[in-house]
């Protein structure tokens, strides 16, 4: 749902970025998104190509490479996927568990033309 | 000539940075502030309610209400004792950096203790949001369901304290408390929890005391 000041943010980093390097345009945008951040790759498309609109940005390809969210129990060692009813070890039912991924929410990198 | 550019940057680190902003201003007051978080209806403004009656006379309660509309929740907060500021997100889900910014701007500080964000009613975008607060504190309610740490995850792990509130309905309602609870072991293990009815008034003591504990180590520093 706020899915208009997230992608705004990503504009913003990115241009600055670019801007860094003295880039001309910015093509590509490669962001990384965990299963738990609640982000919704189809919205951020849809305010992407409007506030894109007349920045270096104009016309980038979003990437989105989703993370599954994996847990890892502290007593035994296993690594899983939580289910959605039971977040619990699968192996000795331990619930002192670590988050390994799924929380991840950056802009990994952006490609650039001079 | 294409050219990749390492950027790693989380997404929003212009809110984070404000937030840290915030949270400089409250440190410069000797305020301790509190995020609060639920879905609507879980009794956010009913606890509030319930703790400026509770520390009337002891301290200073500010308050910062965040609503997509109306200025209920502050004229609620202000019957009960507390100087309140309403922030309308006029359709924004959730409370960010920049907003509480100029919430904090209309407070005079110096008067307070204690100041009480009320996030917008929503489990899932406002854990997102740091806004400069000290604690988050989750109010959870009984007939919202014991399958909700389940099914937002983000919420119930970043949050210092737990109010499970509405728990004269437990008989009323099914609710496993195990099951509740284990979800919370794992996402949030230790996790600081009240089992509350701010319709009763049970546990509330509970709540009030652990609010002033936090307020004295706060400014011991």
């Amino acid at each position: 749902m706020h899915e208009l000041s997230v992608t705004e943010s990503i504009l913003e980093i990115a241009i600055r970025h670019a801007q860094a390097q003295k880039a001309g345009n910015i093509t590509d945008l490669y962001l990384v998104i965990g299963q738990w951040s609640s982000v919704v790759d189809d919205s951020v498309q849809f305010y992407w190509d409007i506030i894109s609109e007349g920045t270096i940005a104009k016309g980038a390809k979003l990437h989105f490479r989703r993370v599954i969210t994996e847990l890892i129990c502290q007593d035994c060692g296993r690594g899983y996927q939580p289910g959605s009813e039971n977040m619990n070890c699968p192996q000795c039912g331990g619930t002192n568990v670590k988050i390994k991924t799924g929380e991840e929410f950056f802009l990994e990198a952006i490609d650039v033309e001079e | 000539m294409t050219q990749r550019i390492p950027v790693v940057e989380k997404i929003l680190s212009a809110n984070d940075r404000l937030a840290l902003e915030n949270q400089a201003c409250f440190d410069a007051a000797g305020v301790l502030a509190l995020n609060f978080m639920a879905s609507p209806g879980a009794g956010k403004t009913s606890l509030i309610e319930q703790t400026v009656k509770g520390l009337r006379g002891h301290l200073r309660l500010g308050m910062i209400n965040g609503d997509i509309a109306t200025s209920m929740d502050a004229d609620r907060a202000q019957a009960a004792g507390a100087t309140a500021i309403q922030i309308n997100t006029g359709g924004d889900c959730h409370l960010d950096a920049v907003m509480v910014q100029t919430a904090i701007a209309q407070l005079d500080l110096t008067v307070l203790d204690l100041v009480i964000i009320e996030n917008v009613g929503n489990l899932v975008c406002p854990a997102e949001f740091k806004l400069g607060t000290h604690k988050s504190v989750l109010v959870a309610s009984i007939p919202e369901g014991d399958d909700k740490p389940y099914k937002y995850p983000g919420m119930y792990r970043g949050v210092n304290a737990l109010v499970i509130n509405k728990i004269d309905l437990l008989p009323y309602v099914p609710f496993r408390m195990d099951f509740f609870k284990q979800g919370i072991q794992v996402l949030n293990p230790g996790v600081t929890q009240f089992a509350v009815s701010c319709r009763t008034g049970e546990g509330i003591s509970s709540w009030l005391e652990w609010l002033q504990k936090e307020i004295k180590e706060f400014k011991k520093g």
